[in-house]
């Protein structure tokens, strides 16, 4: 709770993430990774995407389809609702073909 | 649990793996392996390329592996998962699980490959032998159904 009310900002501040991509997001976006300043009121993954997809054509192909593009915070898989709190590292890449 | 994780560029030896798992020890009656190769279906591809996410690939595998200790009496667990340029014919990803009887070891090997297919962050595309860049890999739905037979 005392780390929740330390890394939370006042209303107006906006606060700073890095962002990674992999694969063809990455090559939609054209970036391998940026560091961004959250818009006030982006607090799920998914407000996140749709800031992005308004940002330009690069973003908006890489999230043409919300459901497709997979996300991780701080290198662990999250659902599009998942809270933005806390997050430093978030990455969206393809649904994954290792193995 | 002895566990081990390497994500690395260069190739691995299965036959060395499997004698560091089981060196000095004697009571583990099951060692189950499997090796991922590089596949040409129709004479066209000159490699696959795999990216993965640096970090999280370890980290994954990690969750992965520790569900499986839950599971599983496993003596021991290895997945080595190889990036960069692999052509075909060469391995791509290994995978071990050790334990005194034979069934935990086939599930557990099972079970962390059906996961390591659909959760560790690794994206594949296709070199074609004709010298283009070919399209990344589609995820397949058969892989998603796999995983979810552990759920």
């Amino acid at each position: 709770m005392t780390q929740a009310l330390a890394t939370s900002a006042p209303a107006s501040d906006t606060r700073s993430v890095k962002l990674v991509y992999f694969a063809w997001v990455r090559e939609r976006v054209g970036l391998a990774d940026e560091q961004v300043e959250l818009p006030a009121g982006t607090e799920t993954v998914l407000d996140l995407v749709r800031w992005l997809k308004s940002r330009d054509e690069g973003y908006a192909a890489a999230f043409e389809n919300e459901t497709l593009v997979r996300a991780a915070i701080n290198q662990t898989h999250v659902k599009p609702g998942a809270s933005l709190a806390g997050a430093s590292e978030i990455a969206f890449f393809p649904p994954m073909t290792g193995g | 649990m002895p566990l081990t994780i390497r994500i690395q560029r260069e190739d691995f030896d299965i036959a060395a793996e499997i004698a560091a798992l089981s060196a000095g020890r004697r009571d583990i009656g099951a060692v189950v392996s499997f090796t991922g190769l590089c596949r040409d279906e129709g004479g066209t591809l000159a490699a696959l390329e795999l990216e993965h996410y640096p970090g999280m690939a370890e980290a994954e595998i990690g969750r992965v592996a520790a569900e499986a200790n839950a599971r599983w009496p496993l003596m021991g667990l290895l997945a080595i998962h190889r990036y960069g340029r692999v052509a075909p014919g060469e391995q791509i990803v290994l995978v071990i699980a050790t334990s005194a009887h034979r069934r935990a070891a086939f599930e557990a090997a099972d079970f962390l490959m059906d996961y390591l297919k659909t959760r560790a962050p690794f994206w594949k595309r296709e070199h074609l032998a004709d010298g283009t860049i070919g399209g990344w890999v589609e995820a397949k739905d058969i892989d998603q159904k796999a995983a979810q037979r552990w759920e």
